[in-house]
């Protein structure tokens, strides 16, 4: 049985003779804010998260935020799995932000941290059984029969030794008159027929004709649309300002201070675009008006000589070190990198006469509510988020600084408005991937064996901002995660890191701490591969014996990949593993360095241990997501500072991956009934070192700094 | 007045004739399957046809399309069985889905011209529009099953 019960206080009753298992459940009620229309029979609605309508219509309502990973079809897949649903009557709708939404895991609504399938894997079961329970037992009732005679197929509940049998549709009215039940069987892994198998997106039809609904696109009656001009250096504020011009401009409504800058209300985006053009603002640039890279990096390696809070200590790495047969030290460098999301911030408001309605591509519905609560006033229960898709999210649209200027933008013009971001001011106004240093020592003894690790991170913190409290002795979690944990056997590891925070904003980046603790633990350990004379696969190996996940991912991709086997002429391969968001993920990259240093990744080869797989079709899609936006980061991403103000504009200055670049991705799923693991991450963290190490095979130069850059000086 | 035909129909705009096409479709017509992603034809979510070509939507103004055809996403076809959108669905290519107007406008323009295009024919018409959720090998896959005919939902 591979359901978990954790952080909510479920009783276990015992193991039922089908199989299944028993739950004791405590389903909230469901919260839905207007009433059926009278004409129609009322909807049975065992809970918050699904309701059936007369006309058999499944209606599953999904609290995480849509944004590629495709949640829309794997959370409905687990309700219609224990309802034993028929998929062809299942309808999805976005929730609404409330209090029984939240993320068990998080203790907010919010989608991130690769967590939906973990945090509602039981909760979304438990929603459908209880349900499916409820119309056995109104069947069951009309019938005369007992309720253990019947059972459930596609949507309809048999009497099989009678032959009779019923829509749920026709029983919904009944059903809803019956009491929710205090437990619930579900159903043993062998009885899944939607869990595992693969299935079509539902939001795939609605995004290949134009008609899927992003933050951009919201449209409100008497809606105006807003633009911001916003401070060019980093935490500048507005002195003053002439808007005589811009108000000039036909189509112009309103320009109106808000606490980012100056935003100009108008009838469409091109007329507030060009209002905004006109506007005459004084800048008091402040502390960071001579902000640069080189300064930023002087900071970092200056701190670096700070001793560091402690993540993790095992024996006494500085005298073994001393004592070492062989030693390899390091400094390994990653910039500060921007989401570029393909669509930029967006947010429409709308203040009525008793609340406020914000429509917004969003992955945090608790923070917006407590948005638009603090800016008007508002009881939060007043202000209702309604989510709509997510042209991307990466962790960007966990933010709220877009949200916080549509409101205020909404309370000083009087009308509906909607926020548009341009692209340029996605790049120049983002929580930025943490830039950090980090200096290595590493030692193999007389022997050649391992023998000590050293790591020291020094960066900036984005727990520090966005939740002060977890930050505990000086750790920041998200800083060190996939260094600190190093799944290597090390009989003396030290890891230390430096909170040094240079003044850029930092925030969540797919896979955070391990998309750069990655690229520099896989690296460093592939250097040390070589000083000890060995092969980096089975380097690895040697080190794993007590991590048998992180061995079956690296096993599985060596063996898929053909590690050891020849190659076309001038390629070469990298292998590196990562565990991230409670999934293993391993890959090999081949690789080709061109004369001129241009680096061409041919093939990526994927293994992937994410537990009990939901909807395997995702699963592939999200690795080869994760494998592109980290390959995007590893050869091109990089967001410089000059004159306090961030140097890259548009996809012109921050290039990202294109189709003529893109390797063949060949994934590979490892059978598992583990608690499922996160998948919109965990694809991420493996491939800029297996590039990185492929590069290294094929130079016998280690890459030490992303992005990778070889045959041209790198800058200061 | 700008006369111009959106998705066969006519259309008379008395925009400044200097507004992107792209603002004419998705403010006034309100038509907002053609993207805006970065307002400077480097990144090909505004893709739209005119005349049969594939063009950045984002930097071509309204007075650049006066007597001309426009096909949008929403034009494509009247119910989303355009061969490209049924190879879009059999391939399960979307992911957050933004850019996929773009790339399914780019790619039904290449296969207009180009029936059987070669992986080197799809990186050329292709390279131009971005996706960050890395769809582009569903893409090309959707592409040459299109061109095969073999499209149809799984």
């Amino acid at each position: 049985m591979a359901a978990r019960i954790t952080r909510r206080s479920f009783l276990k009753v015992g193991v039922a003779a089908g199989g299944g298992l028993l739950f004791g459940i405590g389903l909230p009620a469901c919260q839905r804010e207007q009433p059926a229309a009278p004409a129609a029979p009322p909807p049975f609605e065992p809970n918050a998260w699904l309701r059936i309508g007369s006309d058999d219509v499944v209606t599953i309502l999904v609290a995480s935020s849509e944004m590629g990973q495709g949640v829309m079809t794997a959370l409905p897949m687990l309700v219609a799995e224990e309802l034993d649903a028929d998929w062809a009557t299942v309808r999805v709708e976005n929730a609404p932000v409330a209090e029984v939404y939240k993320n068990p895991i998080i203790g907010q609504q919010l989608t991130g941290g690769s967590t939906a399938v973990r945090a509602y894997f039981t909760p979304l079961r438990e929603a459908g059984a209880a349900a499916r329970e409820m119309l056995v037992a109104a069947a069951a009732k009309s019938w005369g029969v007992a309720p253990e005679t019947c059972r459930t197929d596609n949507g309809a509940v048999l009497h099989p030794d009678s032959g009779r049998r019923t829509r749920y549709g026709e029983l919904a009215e009944a059903a809803a008159g019956l009491p929710v039940p205090a437990t619930v069987f579900l159903k043993d892994p062998s009885e899944f027929r939607y869990i595992g198998k693969a299935r079509a997106r539902v939001d795939a039809p609605a995004k290949v004709d134009g008609s899927a609904v992003f933050g951009f696109d919201v449209k409100r009656p008497g809606m105006l649309t807003a633009v911001v001009a916003r401070s060019p250096v980093i935490g500048a504020r507005v002195a003053n300002y002439k808007d005589n011009d811009a108000r000039g401009v036909a189509g112009v409504r309103k320009v109106v201070r808000i606490d980012s800058g100056v935003a100009v209300v108008a009838d469409d985006f091109w007329s507030a675009q060009r209002g905004r053009a006109l506007l005459n603002i004084q800048w008091v640039e402040g502390s960071n008006a001579n902000l640069d890279s080189a300064q930023i990096r002087a900071r970092l390696t200056a701190a670096a000589k700070k001793p560091g809070a402690v993540a993790r200590a095992v024996g006494n790495v500085d005298k073994a070190l001393a004592e070492a047969g062989k030693r390899v030290d390091a400094i390994y460098e990653v910039p500060y990198l921007a989401h570029a999301c393909m669509e930029p911030m967006s947010c429409t408001v709308e203040l009525t006469p008793d609340g406020c309605d914000i429509w917004v591509p969003t992955q945090a519905q608790t923070r917006c509510q407590q948005t638009g609560a603090e800016i008007t006033g508002l009881a939060p229960e007043k202000v209702r988020v309604h989510t709509t898709f997510l042209g991307g999210g990466f962790g960007r649209r966990s933010e709220q600084d877009f949200v916080a200027e549509a409101v205020q933008i909404a309370v000083a013009a009087g009308k509906p408005v909607k926020l548009l971001w341009t692209r340029e001011e996605d790049m120049r106004h983002d929580y930025y991937r943490p830039a950090t240093y980090n200096v290595l020592s590493a030692a193999l003894d007389k022997k050649g064996q391992p023998l000590a690790w050293r790591h020291r991170i020094v960066g900036p913190s984005i727990m520090s901002r966005v939740f002060p409290n977890a930050v505990k002795d000086g750790i920041d979690n998200t800083s060190v995660e996939g260094a600190a944990n190093l799944p290597y056997a090390f009989p003396n590891l030290s890891v230390r890191y430096v909170l040094e925070d240079p003044g850029v904003p930092v925030g969540f980046w797919r896979s955070v701490g391990s998309s750069q603790n990655a690229f520099i633990t896989e690296c460093f350990l592939d250097e040390l591969a070589a000083a000890a004379g060995k092969d980096p696969y089975q380097f690895r190996r040697a080190l794993l014996a007590d991590h048998p996940r992180h061995l079956g991912v690296l096993d599985l991709a060596a063996t898929k990949a053909g590690w050891g086997k020849p190659l076309p002429r001038g390629r070469r391969r990298g292998i590196a593993v990562a565990e991230s968001f409670g999934s293993y993920c391993a890959q090999v990259a081949e690789v080709s360095v061109a004369r001129d240093g241009a680096v061409r990744v041919h093939r990526v080869v994927c293994a992937i241990d994410c537990g009990i797989v939901v909807n395997p079709d995702t699963v592939v899609a999200q690795m080869e997501s994760g494998i592109v936006y980290g390959l995007s980061a590893a050869l091109k991403g990089e967001i410089t500072i000059s004159n306090g103000r961030v140097a890259q504009t548009n996809f012109n200055d921050y290039p990202v991956l294109r189709i003529d670049e893109m390797p063949a991705v060949e994934v590979h799923i490892v059978p598992s009934a583990e608690p499922p693991g996160g998948v919109g991450e965990p694809g991420t963290p493996p491939i800029a070192p297996a590039v990185a190490n492929a590069v290294f095979a094929a130079t016998g130069k280690p890459v030490r700094r992303l992005p990778i850059r070889l045959g041209a000086p790198s800058p200061a | 007045m700008i006369a111009l035909q959106v998705n066969g129909k006519p259309h008379e705009l008395k925009n400044d004739p200097d507004t992107p096409l792209l603002w004419v479709l998705r403010d006034t017509l309100g038509l907002t399957g053609t993207k805006y992603s970065c307002g400077i034809a480097a990144c090909g979510a505004c893709t739209v046809h005119v005349d049969g070509e594939p063009v950045r939507a984002c930097v071509t103004p309204l007075s650049a399309v006066a007597g001309k055809s426009v096909t949008t996403i929403e034009g494509l076809s009247p119910d989303a069985a355009h061969p490209v959108q049924q190879a879009w669905i059999a391939e399960q290519v979307p992911q957050c889905g933004y850019c996929q107007s773009g790339q399914i406008m780019a790619a039904a323009a290449l296969l207009a011209h180009n029936p059987k295009p070669s992986d080197a024919d799809i990186d050329r018409a292709m390279s131009g529009v971005l996706c960050r959720c890395g769809t582009y090998q569903r893409v090309r896959r959707a592409i040459h099953r299109a061109a095969r005919g073999k499209a149809g939902a799984r």
